[in-house]
């Protein structure tokens, strides 16, 4: 019977099944980091009970840490500071593989993964992090948990799982200039609403998904989660090959002409049967602004905010009004980072809109959080941090920074911000605080213009 | 954690479609290292007028009484009436935390992120999925007087307005929350099966059991 690739990834992980179509899947990956696992480890301990195999996870700082220089020598928050410890002590205590934050490699764990060949396709990975959707970007079954199964994970290596079903998402067309990642899963977000994926894997699809770089397909699938599904994924072809090979993890040699031979596989069988399907032209597609305080409250750029059923809250909430367009939005902040945008490729993006410009008056504050230390350096070898600091962006070192605003980044109430981060919750990136979420070019514009423009209306 | 399979309370009608963790459980609070203190926490953003701080207490908060949570009748509800895709948004289990530590032991809501539902489940918080319509009508007579249900765990039922109306539990969930067994305990007890999966996996991907050393 032909397979999705969810199925494939699903049978291959299981250790033992039950008969009420549920199973126990056997976790490959596990990555941890200081907010979600000091009460895991405590678990631990109360029972006395041992690591599966520490060599399968990696850990590092990302959440709360600051992302000012002054962070290598003090953190002045407490509580923050206790978590990162603990999280160190926790790491030297049970022998699990720690990049501290002086590690060149520090960074968001979901950008860290892949970049060290930690993720690899074909695999289960998890993180107490509901963006771990990302890394399905790379063929692999990824998932979001809590504190109880990290404990879990760190203890047996297994879940007991309910199989979710499946569930494509087509892309057909071709993108216009201006036009990103980014703005196709707030697209599918909001066609299928912030639930529209709960009990689903969904896997991307089309020919702009072939034609899209791996950093575009981690953006996709790191969203995923915030139309419902738990669980993006997009199938191994040639570009993924070629962004694993040679990464610092990746098996080599020998052992990587047998990986490659079997990650050719990891692709949807002809035929095979999806439980939901929709498909969405990507030609006629506009740069995505969120206007409320759902990741499916969303219009396009030149679009007016529409009324709907239950937007009073948020509206309020926003300060907005029916009929608003993006272009009208006041900004104070534009915040360049985060598990969804931080890559070098969201950097190279948002660089080109702002070279030899400066940010207008009316931004208070404009950051550029890059989303690992590895990309940092790379944006830097290629001088874009130059293009930022020239025009007046503050370029910080790594970690979620405004995304989650556990760190000092935060918005002050009242304050709006173009983000290029996932969630436009209340309170998000600060208490009062109001984010549109946007792409890392249309934020990078936006900064410089002091307000929201159609970026795709160029002919670049 | 012991198991429960009956309970009786009356309801909190708290009506908002897509309520995330974020709001269930602020950002903030998430900077503890320990599994308790949540409970004075939960909707921090709009049980209180003041922004909240880890570590104040909440005699020294500014209570805001419009919401739902702070009025005296619901002090010992266990029971949580919610809107659709309640508990969307991040995987922050301290957001269970506090709703179990609030004292509520069931919510009922025509839908739930999924991360939030496995969370509850492990921490002895049943979720229960009844259509939208109904859970509405429900919300609508709770804000207009008193209104109890009754859960049966064992039968998969609620008793609402003298009606007994079913629910789907996922298996998993459903045993986790009427049994209150340790998940771990279970999967060790069949270690060998772990095991025996690792050598045959071993054999077709070695690559995956190379130990990761940084």
């Amino acid at each position: 019977m032909p397979q999705t690739l969810f199925d494939k990834l699903w049978s291959r992980h299981i250790v033992k099944s039950y008969d009420d179509d549920t199973a126990l899947i056997y976790i490959d990956r596990q990555l941890l980091h200081e907010v979600t696992s000091p009460q895991a480890f405590e678990g631990l301990r109360l029972k006395q009970r041992p690591l599966w195999n520490p060599k399968q996870q990696v850990a590092m700082p990302d959440h709360n840490v600051p992302t000012t220089p002054d962070r290598y020598t003090t953190i002045s928050d407490p509580l923050a500071k206790a978590q990162l410890n603990a999280l160190e002590r926790n790491c030297q205590l049970h022998d699990v593989p720690y990049l501290p934050l002086q590690d060149s490699r520090q960074g968001i764990v979901h950008i860290v993964g892949p970049e060290l060949g930690f993720t690899l396709p074909g695999m289960t990975l998890v993180c107490g992090d509901s963006h771990t959707s990302t890394h399905g970007a790379l063929g692999c079954l990824a998932m979001g948990i809590g504190t109880s199964e990290v404990e879990q994970v760190l203890a047996t290596q297994c879940l007991r799982l309910k199989k979710l079903r499946n569930f494509e998402v087509h892309f057909t067309g071709t993108l216009r200039s201006g036009v990103y990642a980014k703005d196709m899963i707030l697209k599918t977000i909001r066609e299928i609403g912030a639930a529209g994926g709960a009990g689903y894997a969904i896997e991307f699809t089309g020919a702009p998904i072939e034609a899209m770089s791996m950093e575009g397909r981690m953006t996709l699938c790191n969203m995923a989660i915030e139309a419902g599904a738990r669980c993006g994924m997009v199938a191994v072809d040639e570009t993924t090959l070629a962004y694993v090979k040679d990464r610092p993890f990746a098996p080599s040699g020998k052992a990587w002409d047998s990986a490659q031979a079997q990650w050719k596989s990891l692709r949807t069988d002809p035929g095979a049967h999806f439980d939901k399907r929709i498909e969405i032209n990507v030609s006629d597609l506009r740069p995505q602004v969120s206007w409320g305080t759902s990741p499916d409250m969303v219009v396009d750029v030149n679009e007016p905010v529409p009324a709907t059923g239950n937007s009073a809250r948020a509206l309020s909430y926003m300060n907005l009004q029916v009929g608003d367009s993006p272009g009208d939005f006041l900004l104070d902040h534009v915040f360049i980072g985060s598990c969804t945008n931080a890559r070098i490729e969201d950097l190279r993006e948002a660089a080109a809109q702002v070279r030899g410009r400066k940010v207008h008056s009316r931004i208070q504050q404009a950051l550029v959080v890059p989303g690992s230390g590895t990309v940092k350096q790379q944006a830097e070898s290629e001088g874009l941090h130059t293009i930022f600091e020239d025009a007046g962006f503050q370029w910080r070192e790594s970690g979620c920074s405004m995304c989650i605003a556990m760190n000092p980044d935060r918005l002050n109430a009242g304050e709006s911000c173009a983000s290029t981060s996932n969630r436009n919750f209340e309170g998000r990136q600060g208490a009062g605080g109001r984010t549109h979420l946007v792409s890392p070019a249309m934020a990078a514009r936006a900064a410089v213009e002091g307000h929201f423009v159609d970026i795709s209306e160029e002919v670049v | 954690m012991g198991g429960w399979t009956h309970l009786t309370s009356l309801c909190v009608p708290l009506w908002e479609a897509d309520v995330d963790t974020d709001i269930i459980m602020p950002k903030q609070f998430l900077k503890s290292i320990h599994r308790t203190g949540f409970g004075d926490n939960a909707f921090d953003a709009w049980r209180y007028h003041d922004e909240g701080i880890p570590g104040v207490p909440k005699s020294q908060r500014t209570l805001n009484p419009d919401f739902v949570l702070n009025q005296d009748k619901y002090q010992e509800s266990k029971i949580l009436l919610a809107g659709p895709n309640f508990g969307c948004g991040s995987s922050r289990e301290h957001a269970v935390w506090g709703l179990v530590e609030w004292g509520f032991q069931a919510i009922i809501a025509p839908s739930f992120g999924e991360i939030f539902e496995n969370n509850a489940s492990k921490n002895g918080l049943a979720t229960l999925h009844q259509p939208e319509a109904l859970v509405k009508a429900w919300c609508d007579q709770a804000i207009a007087t008193d209104f109890t249900i009754s859960v049966d765990l064992s039968e998969q039922t609620l008793t609402a307005d003298g009606q007994t109306h079913s629910f789907a539990m996922n298996a998993i969930y459903l045993d986790r929350v009427v049994t209150g067994k340790d998940d771990i305990a279970r999967v060790l007890e069949a270690r060998q099966a772990v095991q025996d999966y690792e050598a045959n996996r071993q054999e077709r991907e070695p690559w995956v059991f190379s130990p990761i050393e940084v």
